[in-house]
C-alpha cells in the first residue's frame, strides 16, 4: 500500500511534491470541472499503483490499534475481521449487503463490512462491536440490549448493537417512525424488533448519554 | 469469486488508463455496495478492479454556473444533507432517503446509484442480463412480479434499478464522462439504453469511460418524488415517479414525469407531462396525469398490478410537489 508521502520520501519537497499538495488541498473544495483544474491534475499523474492478485500487506485500524495485514486485494473487510484478526463479534449472515450482521462503523459511520474490500478500508477507522465494550464493561446499549431482552439467538446482535449505538448517537429522542427508518439496514429473524426498538427510541433514559 | 488486482489511482486520467476497452476485463470501484456482491457471485470476474477512492476532484457538491454540480463519488449521506440539494432538488432527497439503510446510505455514492446493475434475480442467479436458460427466455413464464411493464417486448425485461435516474431526468441534469479521449457531457436520460445483447451494460458509458460528476440546472422548478415500497427498510421500491415543472402562477408548465422500476432504462412519459402541461396543478390534473402514464403499459404475467401503481405513483409525486 503506497503511503500518501512516499512523493515526498521518494524525493524530499519538490516542486512536483509541492503542487501536488496544493493540488489535493485544492480538491478538498473544488471537483473536477475545469480545464484548468485537469491539465493540472494531468500533470500530477504517476505511475498508476497496482496490486495483487496475490497477498498484499496492508495497516487496518480496528477499535484504535494498527494491524498489519496481508490479504488479496479479493479479501472483504469482514473476511480480514474475522479470519485475519480473529475479531468474530462482527458476523457473516448474507454476505451480500442485505441483513445488516457485519455492520461495522467506518470513520464513525454505520457499514457493511461484507460489502467493502479490505484494501479500501486502509487508513479508516475501523470500529467492531469488540471496541463499544467489553464482557466486564459493556457499553450502554450492549446493556440496555440485555435488560429490554432484546435478542434471541444472538446472531444478528452485534450489528444491531453497533446500528443502534449509531442511531441513538444521531437521534437523542427519536421517533418510532425515525427509528423504524433509521434502523432499516438490520434484519432479525428471530424477531426481536419489539426489544430493539425501545432501545433505539432511549430506553431506558441512560442509552440517550451515549454509548 | 476469480483474484484481481486492484488499483487505486490518484488522477482521473490515471484510472482510465487503468481500465480495457472490453467489458468484464476492468470494473470501477466506488462505495462498492453493488460491485463487491456481483464479484462474489461472478456476475462479473473482472481481471483489475480500479478504486475511484484516492481520485481527486470526485467528490463534493459545488454551484457553479446556473447549475449544481455533484461529484460522482460523492456518498448519498452527503447528497441527503445537502443545504442545496435540500432547498433546490427535494425529489433527490426523497429518492436517497427511501433506499432504507443507513449502511447503504453512508457508503453509496451518486454514481455508483446511476451505474448498479439490475436487481433481477434472474440476473442476479447466473442467469444472464435477459435472464435465459438453455437458450430459453425465464422472464415471460417465471415469477416477473418486479419486471418491466414498459418497453419489454424485446429480451430485456428487468427494471432500472436507480433511485436517482427518476428525479435526475426529471430537473433536466446533464452526466460528464472522462474517457481516453477526454471528457463528453450527456444528459442523464440518455446515460441510458435498453441493451440488445447479452453482452450489452445497460447504460451507455463505454468500458473505458468514468462517470466524474452530475450537473443539475437551478431553475427552481417544482419538485418531488413518490415511491411505492413493500417495506421501509433497505429494499429497491416497486414503481416510482419523479415530477418537475415550472410553476407558472399555479399552472404547470414544461413538466417532466419519469418512472422509475418500470422499464429497462427511467421512463419518461411525455403523455403524462401534457396532461399537466397548462393545467392547474392539484388532485384533478394529479389523476389524469397518473391515467395518462399508465397508458401504452404492457405488463406480464405476474406484474399486472403494476400499472395501477403508476397511476397512484405520478398522482401522490404530483400531489408531494405542491407541498
Amino acid at each position: 500500500m503506497p503511503n500518501k508521502d512516499e512523493h515526498l520520501d521518494a524525493s524530499g519537497i519538490s516542486r512536483r511534491g509541492f503542487l501536488k499538495g496544493v493540488g489535493a488541498a485544492s480538491a478538498a473544495t473544488a471537483l473536477l470541472t475545469g480545464a484548468q483544474e485537469m491539465k493540472e491534475a494531468a500533470a500530477q499523474a504517476a505511475a498508476p499503483a497496482e496490486m495483487g492478485p496475490g497477498n498484499v500487506t496492508i495497516m487496518l485500524d480496528v477499535n484504535g490499534i494498527q494491524h498489519k495485514v496481508e490479504v488479496e486485494p479479493r479479501v472483504t473487510l469482514l473476511d480480514a475481521l474475522r479470519n485475519r484478526l480473529d475479531l468474530t463479534g462482527t458476523k457473516k449472515v448474507c454476505d451480500r449487503g442485505t441483513c445488516g450482521a457485519c455492520t461495522c462503523m467506518v470513520d464513525g459511520d454505520l457499514a457493511y463490512s461484507c460489502s467493502m474490500l479490505a484494501v479500501e478500508a486502509v487508513g479508516r477507522k475501523i470500529t467492531t462491536i469488540e471496541g463499544l465494550g467489553t464482557p466486564d464493561k459493556l457499553s450502554d446499549i450492549q446493556k440496555a440490549f440485555i435488560e429490554h431482552d432484546a435478542l434471541q439467538c444472538g446472531f444478528c446482535t452485534p450489528g444491531f448493537v453497533m446500528a443502534t449505538t449509531a442511531f441513538v448517537k444521531a437521534h437523542p429522542n427519536a421517533t418510532l417512525e425515525e427509528v423504524r427508518k433509521g434502523m432499516g439496514g438490520n434484519l432479525c429473524r428471530c424477531g426481536t424488533y419489539a426489544g430493539i426498538t425501545q432501545v433505539a427510541l432511549g430506553t431506558p433514559a441512560y442509552v440517550k448519554g451515549g454509548a | 469469486m476469480k483474484p484481481f488486482a486492484y488499483a487505486n489511482p490518484k488522477t482521473i486520467e490515471e484510472a482510465v488508463k487503468l481500465l480495457g476497452d472490453a467489458w468484464g476485463k476492468t470494473e470501477v470501484l466506488a462505495g462498492g455496495t453493488d460491485l463487491v456482491t456481483s464479484l462474489k457471485q461472478n456476475l462479473t470476474s473482472p481481471d483489475k478492479v480500479v478504486s475511484l477512492k484516492d481520485v481527486e476532484g470526485l467528490s463534493g457538491i459545488v454551484a457553479a454556473d446556473g447549475s449544481l454540480k455533484i461529484g460522482a463519488t460523492t456518498k448519498l449521506k452527503d447528497l441527503i444533507a445537502n443545504a442545496e440539494v435540500k432547498k433546490n432538488f427535494p425529489c433527490l432527497v426523497t429518492a436517497a432517503e427511501s433506499i432504507g439503510s443507513p449502511q447503504i446510505i453512508n457508503v453509496g455514492t451518486v454514481g455508483g446509484d446511476l451505474l448498479q446493475r439490475p436487481r433481477c434475480w434472474f440476473f442476479r442467479q447466473g442467469y444472464g442480463l435477459f435472464g435465459t436458460y438453455e437458450g430459453a427466455a425465464l422472464v415471460p413464464d417465471g415469477d416477473n412480479r418486479y419486471h418491466a411493464i414498459f418497453d419489454n417486448k424485446g429480451p430485456a425485461q428487468f427494471v432500472n434499478p436507480s433511485s436517482l435516474a427518476p428525479g435526475l431526468i426529471a430537473l433536466g441534469a446533464t452526466v460528464r464522462v472522462h474517457g481516453p479521449s477526454g471528457t463528453r457531457d450527456l444528459p442523464v436520460a440518455e446515460l441510458f439504453a435498453t441493451p440488445k445483447a447479452d453482452t450489452d451494460r445497460e447504460y451507455t458509458l463505454k468500458p473505458n469511460e468514468i462517470l466524474t460528476y452530475v450537473s443539475i440546472p437551478m431553475k427552481g422548478l417544482k419538485n418531488a418524488t413518490y415511491e411505492i415500497r413493500q417495506r421501509i427498510g433497505l429494499d429497491w421500491p416497486m414503481v416510482t415517479a419523479s415530477v418537475a415543472y415550472e410553476d407558472s402562477g399555479g399552472k404547470a408548465a414544461n413538466a417532466k414525469v419519469v418512472l422509475g422500476h418500470v422499464a429497462p432504462t427511467p421512463w419518461v412519459s411525455d403523455k403524462a407531462a401534457a396532461a399537466l402541461n397548462g393545467q392547474a396543478v392539484g388532485e384533478d390534473s394529479a389523476m389524469k396525469a397518473g391515467a395518462a402514464a399508465a397508458e401504452g403499459a404492457t405488463p406480464l404475467s405476474m406484474n399486472g398490478y403494476k400499472v395501477h401503481q403508476v397511476k397512484v405513483v405520478v398522482k401522490r409525486a404530483v400531489m408531494a410537489s405542491m407541498a
